[in-house]
């Protein structure tokens, strides 16, 4: 509702005035529609501009503004009133060897290496199987769709789920472990100790891979047959189609997966969350949990959004990379 | 030309139509504040006492009812989970958007009190409410920081006691509840056979094991914080309190590793009732026993021991835990709320609420209700009243339960995992929190 | 394309270990809500020995579930549709216009995606808080301020996806309406539209699913009354006892709307990642 009233009564007003100015020959009649179609695009991006404004951009600076306050339970009320940090919550935050840096580092390396974990397994699962699905058999339909359905469940419904299998005395995990292949004596923990990171990533492989696997058959239908069939006649192994043809010809779409799939694992919530509950075991303490305790757990809201500006500006960097690198190497390729 | 203005029409048209769908079909929540001409209505946000939060509505709207016919006082309650409660207040505080009355766990009364959002009761709100002396000493305690007036009132009063398994008991030929933590282990020892365990603790649970820390660091006569306010928590007393309490896992293994898993509040709890514990560090567990269906008989509650009087320590074996209850600045009607506030600290309400919680009533007039004469509930009056102590009532409480709360969680994870839990590594874990302590002050 | 002779049996293989690694969790859900309380809190068994469907008539009274259902259903797709609404705009400006800002737009909405929420949490909800003030309504712990903020959390992937989709529809196809005496939006909307719905319905879906599995925003922007089920689930772990039947049955539940939906149009979700992101 804030948002349309200005934007109809803006169009009118345009379109009024332009009418109103084309009075005689071609050029003047002319000025309005260009006028419009200038206009046009800003009218039709309007509405996704203010909302973005509203929900991400301006929150955002307030944000950024917080990460300078001594924002505690004290100036909740009046943030206005909150002494000026200048750069102390960032300081607190990148000083390795205090309590709360120490942590905080330690939080972003175990969120790297899930990441990179994560990201490499769901897109090694992806791929293998829409390349493995590429030719028709039976049953393909169905599979790919059974494939599709923990993307497609609730987060909550899936990882609660996982969450009951690693329980460690009524979970499934265990039951197979131990009862069935009797593999250890001791039942292992799993959603506690050093067991938590191996748990979050196989939750989040599974979550994720569906996702990979969607992307690239899409991606996979767009190559042309005949290139395979051209190919084959040269005498072309399968592998080294594979190789020359479907792997190149995905890159674009790989590109931008790689960096989807990064950013969705690095920035997770609702994974670790569903799983372990507000305190992640330090083995699987990843960032934004870890920065949600350091904000809202602690009431510490300027160190919090310290921390979280931290994190903003490093998926900046790595994604301006990335994309700077991945973008040089394909219009060379 | 007209056709090009239609377009733009469309366009304008399509983008308002959707954003105004979706205001008026979502956009009527009644907010509940009420205007001068209509009856009064109060916004209530109850904290979960009982076994569901469907259980707490059944149990709170007959009273509420009673006092709508009493004051003509409407009072819409939500009874809102442990898990949101405390993000629900201070987005409330922040906002000044929310209900009008809240419960408020009482370890939470001093950080609440500094962000200035409750209306102070002072004397004269007090004397409203029958007068300080109406209340029990210890629950009003816990009700802020010490020398400015309460920040909320007391509703529930509950304390730390040891519940044990008569059957069990009997069954180890033990007669009756250890006396000593010596012998607390000793019978742990013997209790702890095929599958059963002696004791149950809830190992994942950041509020449990904080509280353990505070009871057995009084014990041992550690200050959590020093009189400047500022936290000391890996001094050699409260390094002895926390290991005392991780060593029932990693050194007397009378605890099952898989309580370190246990991170909701219910699960040792449930261990105990179902009988796969013989012992439970516990505040009221009545609406688990109801909700098992077992009889409260076979269970017996006794203190949790009291150290050795030569020791130094305190002789505190409970906090003074228990609800309070608060008033928003923000409320529109303080009046009303205030109405709510003496009526549920009256004596009728009190009795059937604590009643139907198993908690304590918190004014000294709701006692001679024979309800409160069963042997659980004196016992556990009887520590309320004599050796349970209020946590630091200090903003930066919170926070001490937060860090030294999750760095048991971890030290109950390694202890689960066999590594061994010294001196060293719990003062390691506790500096660690100690220094996370950077806000506040 | 000549297949290695090792590749039906690795394809056999490797399709079966990931089948079973995809849907054991599935079937550890529907089993276990068919279990008494009793068999989820002992060792696991593969085959449930009693089946009683007791848990999916107590889980509607554990926690007011049907109540979260319609709170999520109405948030989800107001905001599915609101979002799609939005995205096709922008989109077609982006796709059809070369205007100042363009590309700006473009990178700048894209990069919300890195946004960490827990940044943006607190003071996205004192914006509503101010804003609810100032309009004289509460939008803080109202659906349309859930709403709103679920249609931001899709658009930026929507918009890119529908670029794409816009841009492969020929421009020859909305001149020649233009021609024909629609304007520009009449032209996107009897025709680009059209053309485009494969992706309209995969995005349409996308911001469902967004919606519907948010937990983060949803556990502080709403009260009782507007409580969803990504919160409301939560709720059985917080009762006197961990009911694990029920917490499976409750998930089945809830899942098998979005589920079902997203495996009906998942065709489109394929057909429009082809024509429109991936190419």
């Amino acid at each position: 509702m804030v948002v349309s009233t200005p934007s109809r009564s803006g169009a009118w007003r345009g379109a009024e005035r332009g009418g109103g100015d084309g009075g005689g020959g071609r050029i003047t009649r002319l000025i309005p529609v260009w006028l419009r179609r200038a206009g046009l695009p800003y009218l039709l991006i309007l509405p996704a501009v203010l909302l973005e404004l509203l929900i991400h951009l301006v929150p955002m600076v307030i944000g950024v503004g917080m990460s300078f306050l001594r924002l505690t339970q004290f100036f909740i009320r009046n943030w206005l009133a909150a002494p000026f940090a200048g750069l102390g919550n960032y300081r607190v935050a990148v000083d390795f060897d205090s309590a709360v840096g120490a942590a905080l580092l330690h939080s972003f390396l175990v969120t790297v290496a899930f990441t990179l974990l994560a990201v490499g397994l769901s897109w090694l699962f992806g791929m293998c199987g829409a390349v493995l699905m590429q030719r028709p058999f039976r049953g393909r339909g169905v599979l790919r769709t059974l494939f599709l359905v923990p993307y497609a469940l609730p987060v909550y419904a899936g990882v609660i789920t996982w969450s009951f299998m690693f329980q460690r005395d009524s979970g499934l995990i265990n039951h197979v472990l131990v009862e069935q292949l009797h593999l250890t004596d001791e039942r292992p923990f799993w959603l506690i100790g050093g067991n938590s990171f191996a748990s979050l990533v196989v939750v989040a492989v599974w979550r994720l891979w569906p996702f990979a696997f969607l992307v690239l058959t899409a991606g996979l239908q767009n190559i042309p047959e005949d290139l395979y069939e051209a190919s084959a006649i040269d005498g072309a192994s399968w592998w080294r189609q594979v190789r020359t043809i479907t792997l190149p010809l995905l890159r674009p779409v790989n590109q931008v997966l790689v960096l989807v799939l990064f950013l969705w694992n690095f920035n997770d919530f609702n994974t670790p969350y569903v799983l372990f509950g507000k305190s992640a075991p330090r083995e699987a303490d990843l960032i934004s949990i870890h920065i949600y305790q350091s904000s809202f757990v602690t009431w510490n809201f300027g160190s919090g959004a310290a921390m979280s500006v931290l994190l903003l500006l490093f998926l900046l960097l790595v994604t301006a990379v990335y994309l700077a690198l991945t973008t040089r190497r394909r219009s060379r390729a | 030309m007209r056709t090009r203005k239609l377009g733009f029409m469309t366009a304008a048209m399509s983008m308002a139509g959707a954003l105004v769908l979706a205001t008026s079909a979502c956009g009527g929540d009644d907010s509940g504040s009420a205007g001068s001409d209509r009856p009064v209505t109060l916004t209530y946000w109850a904290s979960n006492q009982g076994p569901s939060l469907e259980a707490d509505k059944q149990v709170l709207q007959p009273e509420l009812d009673r006092f709508e016919k009493q004051t003509g006082i409407k009072v819409n309650v939500e009874v809102v989970p442990w898990s949101d409660l405390l993000n629900r207040i201070l987005a409330a505080a922040t906002s000044g958007q929310g209900p009008d009355v809240v419960n408020i766990g009482n370890t939470w009364s001093a950080s609440l009190q500094a962000t200035g959002a409750f209306v102070p009761f002072d004397d004269a709100a007090l004397a409203a409410l029958g007068g300080k002396g109406r209340f029990l000493g210890p629950s009003l305690a816990a009700t802020g920081a010490a020398g400015q007036p309460p920040t909320a009132v007391p509703i529930y009063g509950m304390t730390y006691g040891l519940f044990y398994n008569k059957k069990m008991f009997a069954g180890a030929g033990i007669d009756g509840p250890p006396k000593t933590w010596e012998e607390l282990i000793a019978d742990g020892k013997k209790l702890t056979h095929d599958g059963k365990w002696g004791l149950a603790v809830e190992g994942a649970s950041v509020s449990e094991n904080a509280h353990h820390a505070f009871i057995f660091g009084q014990q041992h006569g550690a200050d959590l914080f020093d009189s400047s306010g500022k936290a000391q928590f890996d001094s050699p007393q409260q390094v002895a309190a926390v290991k005392q309490y991780i060593d029932l896992m990693a050194v007397h293994k009378i605890v099952n590793p898989s309580n370190a898993e246990y991170a909701n509040g219910t699960e040792a709890i449930q261990d105990f009732v179902t009988g796969k514990a013989a012992m439970l560090m516990w505040q009221s567990i009545a609406s688990s026993v109801k909700a098992a269906g077992v009889s409260e008989d076979d269970f017996g509650l006794a203190p949790i021991p009291l150290p050795d009087p030569g020791t130094g320590g305190r002789q505190v074996n409970g906090m003074v835990a228990g609800i309070n209850l608060a008033v928003f600045q923000h409320t529109k009607n303080s009046d009303a709320a205030m109405k709510f506030v003496a009526f549920m600290t009256g004596k009728e309400t009190q009795q059937t609420l604590n009643k139907a919680y198993g908690s304590l009533p918190t004014v000294n007039d709701a006692y001679d209700d024979p309800a409160f004469q069963t042997p659980t509930i004196t016992a556990f009056q009887q520590i309320l009243a004599n050796t349970a102590a209020p946590l630091p009532q200090v903003p930066d409480e919170s926070q001490f339960e937060t860090l030294v709360g999750t760095a048991m969680n971890q030290m109950f994870a390694d202890a689960a995992a066999g590594k061994p839990i010294t001196d060293g590594y719990v003062k390691a874990k506790l500096s660690d929190a100690k220094q996370q302590m950077t806000g506040g002050n | 394309m000549r297949e290695p002779r090792w590749l039906p049996w690795a394809r056999v293989i490797f399709l079966g270990l990931l089948g079973l690694f995809t849907l054991t969790p599935l079937y550890v859900m529907a089993t276990s809500a068919l279990k008494p309380l009793r068999d989820v809190q002992g060792d696991f068994n593969w085959i449930p020995v009693t089946i009683t469907l007791q848990s999916f008539s107590d889980m509607w009274r554990t926690v007011p579930l049907a109540h979260y259902f319609v709170n999520s259903l109405v948030v989800s797709s107001i905001s599915a549709v609101a979002s799609v609404v939005v995205a096709v705009f922008a989109a077609y400006a982006v796709s059809r216009y070369r205007f100042r800002g363009r590309k700006i737009f473009s990178v700048a909405v894209l990069s919300t995606q890195m946004f960490p929420g827990i940044l943006f949490l607190l003071p996205l909800f004192m914006i509503f808080v101010n804003l609810g003030n100032a309009l004289g309504v509460q939008l803080y712990g109202s659906r349309l301020a859930l709403i709103i903020t679920y249609l931001t959390f899709s658009l930026p992937f929507s918009i890119w996806m529908l670029v794409g989709y816009f841009d492969s529809v020929p421009a020859a196809l909305d001149e020649a309406a233009q021609v024909d005496g629609s304007g520009p939006i009449g032209a996107l909307l009897r025709v680009v539209v059209p053309a485009a719905m494969p992706g309209i319905i995969a995005v349409t879906i996308y911001a469902f699913m967004t919606a519907w599995g948010e937990v983060l925003f949803a556990s502080v922007m709403t009260d009782e009354s507007t409580r969803t089920l990504a919160v409301g689930l939560q709720a059985y772990a917080t009762q006197n006892d961990v009911y694990w039947n029920q917490v499976m049955a409750a998930s089945l539940v809830v899942s098998v709307p979005v589920v079902a939906g997203f495996l009906l149009l998942q065709r489109y979700l394929v057909q429009g990642l082809t024509a429109g992101a991936v190419k």
